[in-house]
This record gives C-alpha cells, structure tokens and sequence, in this order.
C-alpha cells in the first residue's frame, strides 16, 4: 500500500506488535505507539524533554542521527545504550519499512 | 492560615486563567505550586518555545504567555503558595477543605480546583533497587545547602548544568573530595562550566570517571559507598559520604493520587458538565483530566476552568442567581 510502512515494536514483555505506519501523516514513532496505545507516554508532547518514549532501534535502518536535544535529554535518562533514541524524534518515512524497535525500560 | 474561595493546585495556564474567570464572578483565588515559580511546564520545561494554537496569539513564547496570564490574572489579586507541594486533602466540619503543604503551610477553602498539568515536579532517581534505603542518608537529589556538604566526600551523577554547577561550587573549598560521574564523554551544559570542570580534572582537583554509570550503592543504615560501571563493563567502588544523582525532573502524580479521587492512566476522571470529579466540591481541569474525547491542550483546559468557575460560583452561593456578564459590556473590575 501506498503511504503505510510496517514497523515492529517490541514491547517491554518482550512481545512483538507488527504496526501499519503512515507516511503521510507527519507521525514519529512516539505518536506511533500512542495511536495504537501501545504502552508509551509522551508526557512532553515530543520536545524531546521527557524520555518516556525511550527505545531502542533493532534493525540496522537509516535513521536521522540525534540532534542536541535528543543527545541532552537521553545524558539524563536511564537504561541508555548506545542504539537508545527518543521515539518522539524518529519521523516516519518510507524508508523505516521493516523498522524493528524495542521499548526501553522506564523508571521510577 | 490561607483562606480563599477557589484554591488551585497548580499555578499553570489553566490554573491562572481560572483566577480571572473566577475574579469575574467575584471569587477570590489562592494557587499552590511544587514549582517555585508560576507557569507549570511552560516556564519550567519550554519557556522559549513557541506556541501556535492559542486563539488569537498566531504565535506566542510559552513564557510570555504565562506574563500575560499573570497580567491578566493581576486585578483578582490571586495569592500563591509556590514551592510547597500540595500534600493533603481532608474536608472539614462545615463542609470546606483543608489543604496542607508539604511545607507545612494550611489551606481552606470551599472548593478545590486541581490544575495539575502533568503532575509534580520531582527528580529523576536512578534505577537501583535499594536507592531508598539511602536517600538523605548520604543520597540526596537536591542541594539544599551546599554547606551541608563541607568537608565531606561527595560524588556527583549527571551531565547537564546543574551537576557541572555543583561539581564546580563544591569543589572549591566545599567538599573535602568531589568526583564527578557522567555517562559519556561529552558534557551538555554551558561551555563555561563544561571548561571549568575540564581544568579541574586535570589539575587533580576532581576526581572525573567518564563513560560510566553509578550502578549500586552500599552502607550499613547510612551511604558507604557507590560502585561504578564502566561503559567495558568493569567496576570502581567508591568510598564517599553522599551521593548527588542529578539528572534533572519528571512529573508524577505524587499526592493527589491518594485523595479518593477516580484515577484513569494517571488522570482524573470528571464529569464534562461542570469538570467536577467523584468529590463533591473538588474539580480537575486541564491536562490532568479525562473524558471521553479528551484533548491535553492549553485552549481546551480554558474553557474548562470558565465552566468550572460557574459550577463553584452555584455551590459557594447556593441561593445567588447569576447571569452571565460580557467583559466588553461591564469591563473588568478587580478586588
């Protein structure tokens, strides 16, 4: 189908949810997970200044690098590993189709 | 004690156009804040962001948006309670509400408005399964008084401003020993105090473990020691007197929680006729509501607070009848 890219998101019982994303909406992977209410807050509506969508990215996939915020927001996090990223700043294009990512433990 | 007619938790948006709308049918309005200043998240987390659906406002600074709440607000004469986390709830004989701070301070009111945007404000706690046992035993994730700290061991936890701030104060004839731990190998904070931190490092001044993270803390009813985990998974343990994780704050619901309210996913649930919630006499407006159709945005928790303020006008003054009045029509008079 046009427009709608397939992404995986394991959730944090380690359960894959195999997820239709569209491309055309100007959707992250934040709003992603919410629309489909999958466990993942947002408080910060996607400023990058909360870390309630932490995940980590599975698959290998050309992903916009971490900009500023991200890298400040994700020093204060925890549970961070080096392919850690915010989902509110993983835009959903098409060349995420196939995308596997994991949802980060959250804290207290 | 503070005695007003509508008392908000919470001294957001939503909580400071309440005083206004309320100012309108002569109620007066006393707000309660975590935060030591007004404006919620919009001065606390993105005061230079702008806004773009505020109607009227094609683009507005979320701070300048609270200045002109303020503004607005300003002839009703609200009172404010700031810094002092809204504690307890309890009803009173005569049907009112007393409400205490975490500071002690004691609130009554007949009603009670909950504005609480997201939550409280409180400090990230690392992950460590028995952090608890320790904390202002050695743990603290404040400073309150750098005094506290002199001639002590101190470790600091975090990258960002104010652990480059603390790292440099306590450092400098304070502590008796700082050590500074970040996860990665670049700082955040003001290039400034990054600098400063760098040079004291190499001096010796500083004890700097970078690429690793505070994984475990030991002691026996007081803090002993931390262990360190490096990034290639070995271990440092060090001894020290306090611990300063500082990795910033996130809202939580905190008290409110427990004050018999219906709670939805960290919300609470009202009643869209007049935002009222399963206690009679305690409303929740704004962004820690829900209701069918929900929308968390600053322009819905407005309307919100004008229908509220109507509803506890009728049940402060049961026996007044009231219309509606134009502001253009009668102008705004203040107290």
């Amino acid at each position: 189908m046009d427009n709608i890219v397939k992404i995986t998101v394991i959730d944090r019982q380690g359960t894959p949810h195999e997820l239709e994303a569209p491309t055309d909406m100007n959707m992250n992977m934040m709003e992603l997970c919410k629309s489909y209410e999958l466990p993942v807050e947002g408080t910060c509506g996607g400023m990058a200044m909360c870390a309630s969508c932490h995940l980590y990215v599975v698959s290998e996939h050309p992903i916009l690098e971490r900009n500023d915020d991200e890298e400040a927001m994700l020093d204060q996090a925890f549970f961070v590993k080096p392919n850690s990223r915010l989902g509110c700043q993983i835009p959903i294009t098409n060349d995420l189709d196939g995308l596997r990512v994991q949802l980060a433990e959250v804290g207290q | 004690m503070i005695e007003t007619d509508i008392l908000i938790i919470g001294a957001g948006p939503c909580g400071l156009f309440t005083v206004f709308e309320a100012g309108l049918l002569k109620l007066r309005c006393h707000l309660v804040d975590a935060l030591p200043q007004p404006g919620g998240q919009l001065t606390e987390i993105y005061p230079k962001k702008p806004i773009y659906d505020i109607p009227g406002f094609p683009e507005v600074l979320a701070g300048d948006l609270i200045e002109h709440l303020m503004k607005q607000a300003e002839p009703f004469k609200p009172g404010f309670t700031l810094g002092e986390r809204a504690e307890k709830l309890e009803k009173t004989e005569d049907g009112k509400f007393l409400l205490t701070t975490s500071r002690g301070t004691v609130h009554k009111a007949p009603v009670v408005a909950i504005a609480g945007g997201l939550g409280c404000f409180e400090p990230r706690k690392p992950p460590i399964a028995n952090i608890s046992d320790f904390e202002d035993k050695g743990i603290e994730y404040i400073v309150r008084d750098p005094n506290f700290y002199k001639g002590k061991r101190v470790v600091i936890s975090g990258g960002g401003d104010s652990a480059l701030d603390w790292t440099n104060y306590l450092a400098n004839g304070v502590a008796a020993e700082v050590s500074l731990v970040h996860r990665s190998k670049s700082f955040r904070g003001h290039p400034d105090s990054v600098q400063k931190v760098l040079d004291m490092a190499a001096a010796g001044k500083i004890k700097l473990y970078t690429d690793a993270e505070v994984t475990g803390v030991g002691g026996n009813g007081v803090l002993k020691d931390i262990t360190l985990q490096h990034t290639d998974a070995s271990t440092t343990n060090i001894a020290t007197d306090h611990w300063l994780p500082l990795f910033g704050l996130s809202p939580k619901l905190g008290p409110l929680a427990e004050w018999g309210l219906n709670i939805d996913k960290n919300s609470i649930e009202v009643n869209t006729f007049d935002y009222s919630t399963n206690v009679d006499g305690v409303y929740a407006i704004g962004d820690i509501n829900t209701y069918p159709g929900k929308l968390k945005l600053i322009l819905c928790g407005f309307h919100e607070a004008t229908l509220m303020v109507q509803s506890a006008f009728k049940r402060i003054y049961p026996d007044k009848n009231y219309v509606l009045k134009y502001t253009t029509v009668n102008g705004v008079t203040g107290f």
